[in-house]
């Protein structure tokens, strides 16, 4: 019996009846940007196994803090100042160190900082509305913002979105990138949402649905929300018979 | 009761909305930020191999363009080696980084990526696949961000070799991964969500 630990194979394939379909008649936005061919299913090659590095130097010191990240010497965002916190696993459980997370979201009053968004909340002077932030050793991020508001979108005649924030993922391979919004505990929209209605099962919203931490609360200051990520893992494997196609 | 696995499960995809450009390319919406856009060129210095400029457009099911997707390449130098942590078989080009992003051209939506004609990289089990670059694209609309490739019309010896492209059913749905030399030297490859042209996307 052999001593050594196990290879890195390529990546676990991704779940496909666990993740949204393409085709959610209900957002309506998917009818026309829906494939409908069956996708090409293959293992990962180094094509899909690698990926850019992103170093820790890319980072500015205001990068993570949204509350200032775009606001004038001595002001700050306005709405409720959070932090966001969490860590980037793999599906092994293993935290992703130097994962780059990009996030971006609207102001307190629901108001992107866009050309293309006509809504007539007031921009914030001070507020950009996105961020960004590598993971260190363990997987671990944080953020501080301001809470931002949930706003109407054309859709249904009267839809809105829950308040969220958009989270951009790039781990150590071109397979796991991946894209998603976390939402906050307790939003009643959550449940009257077409975007969140993709979502087949209670517990995949509940996977992007963040708790309020107390214990990460800063007293006096900001509120805290935790929210983990998990990307796409490698497999273990003693074997390694790949024949062709697999 | 068995015993429990301990896996996760990766994060349930959203759309990037149509705002993604705020969080991934905030420079290219007027947000003055970060020092500039990552991705935005693919070369920090004088690179080795043929230089390339890849130009397309993403078109929905009525063949109207996207002007709100984001999209994504990544690929080896021309020796096939990628710039990543994860290569091991040798020293990559050191002014190119491998990966590129877009966000189309605000009005037309059209999307540019000045680059070179990648090298070939092994399939794993030891053949050659033909060059090609990964593609990846996310947009309003698209709940699960799509992943592609992009071939070269003009390889032909080595996409009739290639382990992928010759194991798909559709034979004629192939051109659909291939980008085509146009008379002005570009290369050109759009992709299409839907209707007869549709592009193959992967699950890989």
């Amino acid at each position: 019996m052999s001593t050594t630990p196990p290879k890195t194979g390529g990546f676990i394939p991704r779940d496909r009846v666990w993740q949204p379909d393409a085709l959610t008649p209900p957002y309506k936005t998917s009818i026309k940007r829906s494939p409908q061919a069956a996708l090409l299913s293959f293992p990962s090659t180094l094509s899909e196994e690698t990926s850019p590095v992103f170093g820790h130097n890319l980072i500015g010191k205001l990068d993570n803090d949204l509350i200032h990240n775009y606001a004038k010497d001595g002001e700050s965002a306005i709405g409720p100042r959070i932090i966001v916190h969490g860590r980037v696993l793999d599906e092994n459980g293993r935290g992703v160190a130097g994962a780059l997370l990009e996030f971006w979201q609207a102001n307190a009053g629901g108001r992107y900082r866009h050309k293309k968004e006509s809504y007539l909340a007031p921009l914030d002077p001070n507020f950009g509305g996105c961020g960004r932030t590598i993971t260190g050793e363990d997987g671990s991020y944080e953020f501080a913002t301001i809470m931002p508001g949930p706003y109407p979108w054309p859709n249904g005649m009267n839809d809105w979105r829950p308040a969220h924030i958009h989270f951009s993922i790039f781990g150590h391979g071109f397979a796991q990138r991946l894209i998603t919004q976390m939402y906050f505990e307790g939003d009643p929209h959550i449940k009257l949402c077409p975007i969140v209605g993709i979502l087949k099962t209670q517990e995949a919203i509940d996977a992007l649905t963040a708790p309020l931490d107390m214990n990460r609360t800063v007293p006096m200051d900001s509120r805290a929300f935790k929210f983990d990520m998990v990307i796409r893992g490698r497999r273990q494997t003693y074997f390694e018979n790949r024949k062709e196609g697999l | 009761m068995v015993q429990k696995m301990d896996y996760l499960r990766e994060s349930p995809s959203q759309t990037a909305g149509p705002y993604v450009h705020i969080g991934c390319t905030p420079n290219f919406t007027g947000l003055n930020m970060y020092g500039g856009d990552l991705g935005t060129s693919m070369k920090t210095g004088p690179v080795q191999g043929t230089e390339i400029t890849i130009k397309g457009t993403v078109f929905d099911g009525t063949g109207t363009p996207l002007r709100d997707a984001m999209i994504e390449i990544w690929q080896p130098d021309a020796a096939g080696l990628f710039p990543s942590a994860n290569e091991t078989r040798g020293t990559p080009d050191p002014n190119f980084t491998g990966w590129g992003r877009s966000a189309g051209d605000m009005d037309t939506g059209e999307f540019t990526f000045e680059t070179v004609k990648p090298g070939a990289v092994p399939f794993p089990d030891g053949r050659m696949q033909a060059p090609h670059i990964t593609a990846w694209i996310v947009a309003r609309g698209i709940n699960i961000g799509l992943h592609s490739r992009i071939y070269f019309a003009d390889e032909e010896q080595a996409n009739a070799a290639d382990p992928i492209l010759t194991r798909i059913e559709h034979q004629n749905r192939i051109p659909t991964l291939l980008a085509q030399k146009q008379a002005d030297g570009t290369y050109r490859f759009d992709i299409h969500l839907q209707g007869p042209n549709e592009t193959i996307f992967f699950d890989i």
